[in-house]
């Protein structure tokens, strides 16, 4: 299986995501730069965190124009898996592969900290290895993660299943709508997420519950293309 | 030609930053204010004298990337 980790100018997650692609499952990972034209030839795309031009006008507001953002399209249309975070949920949400916006956080802090999860969803491509209900450790580093849709939205992300994570119990950190902490698309090939799983791969980061998403892509990966499951 | 664009935040949505500037007017002495809303503005030089075009393409600007609908509303005028 082979990922990409985009990079723009302003990311400063693509290598924990780089890292963590090759120390939580050995798969083949390329750095791919903004103003790449050709995605073909991978099966997952992480869009990294960061702040992407600067976060200039709006968080990921610019990136989302960015030349390899028309492949990032194509490759959701494919069924292919995308991962947003932090950084990357807002360039997702900014490019209309996920509904909703990111706003600043109702307390105006910048919030950088463990927080707990709730796993919401686990029939996703990057959940499968979580229990449904399951209460995780990811941290968060942000200072617009505060998830904003309107009723509408909400009730169509609920009827559908696509609220991936919440904040666990009363720990929303930001003010996000209905507690979300990431969603998914209607597919479910494409998911934001704030917190950063990236960096919870390993205890002696703090956490390593964020470990299972990676394995949890590449199981998807195997089942769809009929090959070994990875214990 | 000059366009003056206002981006601002929808009604409907929370704008914590004019929440704590408001906090600090009333602090000050400001107890009439009684909300404040922050947003944008814009100024783009635009190489063109043709209005009718300007404004249509002002406006494809501002709904692709100038203001996020999801969030934002916004206004602009033409001048010159």
């Amino acid at each position: 299986m082979k990922f990409a980790v985009l990079v723009f100018p302003g990311s400063n997650c693509d290598i924990d995501c780089f890292k963590a692609v090759e120390d939580t499952i050995g798969q083949e990972v390329d750095y791919v730069w903004h103003t790449a034209t050709d995605l073909s030839g991978y099966d997952a795309i992480l869009v990294p965190g960061g702040f992407s031009y600067g976060d200039y006008l709006r968080c990921g507001a610019m990136a989302s124009y960015a030349p390899v953002m028309s492949e990032v399209v194509k490759a959701a249309e494919q069924g292919k898996f995308i991962l947003g975070i932090c950084n990357g949920f807002q360039i997702l949400t900014e490019a209309n592969l996920l509904p909703g916006a990111l706003i600043r956080n109702t307390g105006l802090k910048f919030r950088c900290q463990q927080q707990l999860l709730e796993v919401v969803n686990n029939g996703t491509a990057f959940t499968n290895q979580y229990s449904q209900g399951e209460i995780i450790d990811i941290p968060i580093a942000h200072g617009e993660g505060n998830y904003f849709c309107d009723d509408a939205t909400l009730a169509e992300l609920e009827a559908n299943n696509q609220i991936v994570f919440r904040y666990a119990g009363d720990t929303n950190p930001n003010g996000s709508v209905a507690n979300i902490a990431g969603i998914s698309n209607k597919k479910g090939n494409v998911v934001g997420m704030m917190p950063h799983p990236e960096r919870a791969i390993d205890q002696i980061l703090g956490s390593e519950d964020g470990k299972r998403m990676f394995t949890s892509i590449l199981n998807a990966w195997r089942e769809q293309h009929g090959a070994a499951i990875n214990g | 030609m000059k366009a003056k664009v206002y981006v601002t935040i929808k009604q409907n949505v929370l704008d914590p930053q004019g929440q704590a500037v408001q906090g600090s007017l009333h602090t000050m002495g400001f107890a009439e204010v009684e909300k404040v809303r922050i947003g944008k503005y814009l100024e783009l030089e635009l190489d063109t004298n043709d209005r009718s075009e300007a404004e249509a393409r002002v406006k494809v600007m501002c709904e692709k990337l100038l203001a996020n609908t999801v969030v934002e509303d916004f206004r602009f005028e033409l001048e010159g």
